[in-house]
């Protein structure tokens, strides 16, 4: 036991919620069987924390004792009612259960407790909104109104979509556990776009918009890290890679004024080369495994782009074999087209062109405004300028972000001006690795 | 807790020959649930050409052809099983052989008190 004056007390217990809320939540979710139940539990033995912790003392597991409270809490509120329903007859059950259980505060049932909470969140029956906010609402302990104000919802229909996620848990018993081997690799496949999902949620925001959905990005990022202490599979080191080597160009990426710059012309000098190394050490040992997925080559990708000095000392040749590798793992026209660019980096504008005109004659990406923004690039190069302000006009018809309808409007007027030669490729590499 | 799991096609989309392997297998399955004491009933359903709908409305009932398939699939039978959890209830959805064709609806039973048991 610790004794502490009342002050620095309040801030213990401040400090320990911080640090244990999610992982108390986790492990009452499971003695209990209910999210709201838990979630009850658990602000009560934070608030019996305060109460009793100055006389007694801080205990010396706090965890523990915080679990073991919000348990026996949430039993005398079962109790204080006067009739039992059938669920909470069943919950009674599970807390007294007629062969007694081994301790259920054990250590190894406990880390469990939080990738189980992963998993329940990010269960495919339920609908992907709902998958997004419960995760950050569970298991990151963002509050409902931060969550509606990093995606630019009303704070009533966040509120609601989580109310029904949470009923279709309990009605649908959606189970709290992680999924069998057989099924783990489908259902981490959900888990990891959730957290990627949130990421490009923050990582999309321009610099004018608020910083909280750019602190999307970093409660991503932790969400990843926190995955892969969990459960350490190649595509988890692989999508924590991906973000890191993204993130690690966010200072370079738009203008003061929130224009976009190419990966190309950003100043290198500004990526976060912490985060660079950290990522491609994630890449390399996602390589070692051999079991490679879609998450891992498209950060070797931009592992490969981050170590270049410049875009014209890039390994064109490893990227267009890793797009090849890309294709073969999950074809898709988008795919092609960034392959597509990464040809006319290594073998000459006008092999690139070729590949994106039989990608647009096959109609696949004829509505997508990159496509046209790659192919009016690679005929500029080629000094086809009248081709290349076609293509340009029709990326503009179709364009829908406000940042790239201004970078491709300062293209047609640069073509308008003459400046064409001062162009180089890569619009294209957006979506995949660029930005 | 029990799932009932109901199974939508498009009636049109199989052959005779699909239809009874689907009978087949169907069986198969429902005796497989049995073993494992998950099993509580199970039918196909004739085509929905059969169909008859009825309405009682202000004391008078009303009875009419229909409904007409609108929808794309049609509800063709259905599985009524014990399951733990809603994962067991998917992997059971999984292997119903009208899931290669149609769509699965997994739906929790509402326990009411009451019925009388079979």
């Amino acid at each position: 036991m610790t004794e502490l004056p009342a002050k620095s007390m309040r801030e213990a217990v401040d400090a320990i919620y911080r640090a244990e809320s999610r992982r108390i939540l986790a492990t009452l979710i499971r003695l209990l069987g209910d999210f709201e139940l838990a979630e009850d539990a658990l602000h009560e033995a934070f608030r019996a924390a305060l109460e009793k912790w100055p006389v007694e003392g801080v205990p010396d597991n706090p965890r523990a004792w915080l679990v073991s409270t919000g348990r026996f809490k949430a039993i005398d509120a079962l109790r204080r009612r006067s009739f039992l329903d059938a669920a909470e007859t069943e919950i009674t059950e599970r807390l007294y259960p007629a062969d007694h259980n081994p301790d259920p505060l054990a250590g190894e049932e406990i880390e469990d407790d939080r990738l189980r909470l992963i998993f329940t969140c990010c269960h495919p029956a339920l609908a992907a909104e709902a998958r997004v906010a419960l995760t950050l609402r569970e298991v990151c302990g963002l509050t409902t109104e931060e969550i509606a104000r990093a995606f630019l919802t009303a704070p009533s229909t966040l509120a609601q979509r989580i109310v029904r996620a949470k009923a279709k848990i309990r009605d649908a018993r959606i189970p709290y556990q992680v999924p069998s081997p057989s099924e783990l690799p489908n259902r981490l496949d959900t888990v990891l776009q959730v957290v990627y999902l949130v990421f490009n949620e923050g990582y999309s925001a321009s610099s004018g918009e608020s910083l909280t959905r750019a602190d999307l990005s970093g409660e991503a990022i932790r969400l990843g890290r926190l995955l892969l202490e969990l459960l350490p599979e190649p595509e988890v080191m692989g999508l924590l890679a991906l973000m890191l080597l993204q993130e690690s160009r966010r200072p370079a990426r738009v203008t003061a004024d929130g224009d976009l710059i190419l990966l190309e012309d950003q100043d290198r000098l500004l990526w976060n080369r912490e985060q660079i190394a950290e990522g491609t050490e994630l890449v390399t040992r996602a390589f070692a495994t051999r079991r490679v997925g879609s998450y891992t080559i498209q950060a070797a990708i931009a592992a490969t782009h981050a170590v270049a000095v410049n875009a014209g000392a890039t390994d064109w040749p490893r990227i267009v074999d890793l797009y090849d590798l890309l294709l073969r793992l999950e074809p898709s026209p988008v795919v092609e087209l960034n392959r597509a660019v990464a040809v006319a980096m290594r073998d000459g504008p006008a092999a690139g062109l070729e590949l994106i005109d039989a990608i647009l004659s096959r109609g696949d990406l004829e509505e997508y405004h990159l496509a046209h923004a790659a192919r009016a690039d690679l005929c500029r190069r080629l000094g086809r300028f009248n081709e290349a302000r076609a293509s340009y006009e029709r990326a503009l018809d179709l364009v829908k972000q406000e940042p790239e309808r201004r970078f491709l409007e300062r293209r047609i007027a640069e073509l308008n001006g003459g400046k064409g030669a001062m162009s180089i490729s890569g619009v294209a590499k957006r979506p995949m690795s660029g930005g | 807790m029990k799932y009932m799991l109901l199974v939508y096609s498009d009636e049109g989309a199989w052959s005779d020959f699909e239809r009874d392997q689907c009978f087949l297998d169907s069986v198969q399955l429902a005796r497989d649930l049995a073993t494992r004491g998950q099993f509580l009933g199970a039918n196909p359903l004739q085509s929905i050409a059969t169909a008859t709908s009825v309405r009682v409305r202000d004391g008078k009932r009303m009875v009419t052809d229909g409904p007409f398939a609108e929808t794309r699939e049609q509800l063709g039978g259905y599985f009524l099983v014990e399951a733990n959890d809603l994962d067991e209830a998917i992997a059971i959805a999984g292997r119903i052989p009208g899931v290669k064709k149609g769509t699965i609806e997994v739906r929790p039973v509402l326990e009411i008190p009451g019925l009388p048991t079979t």
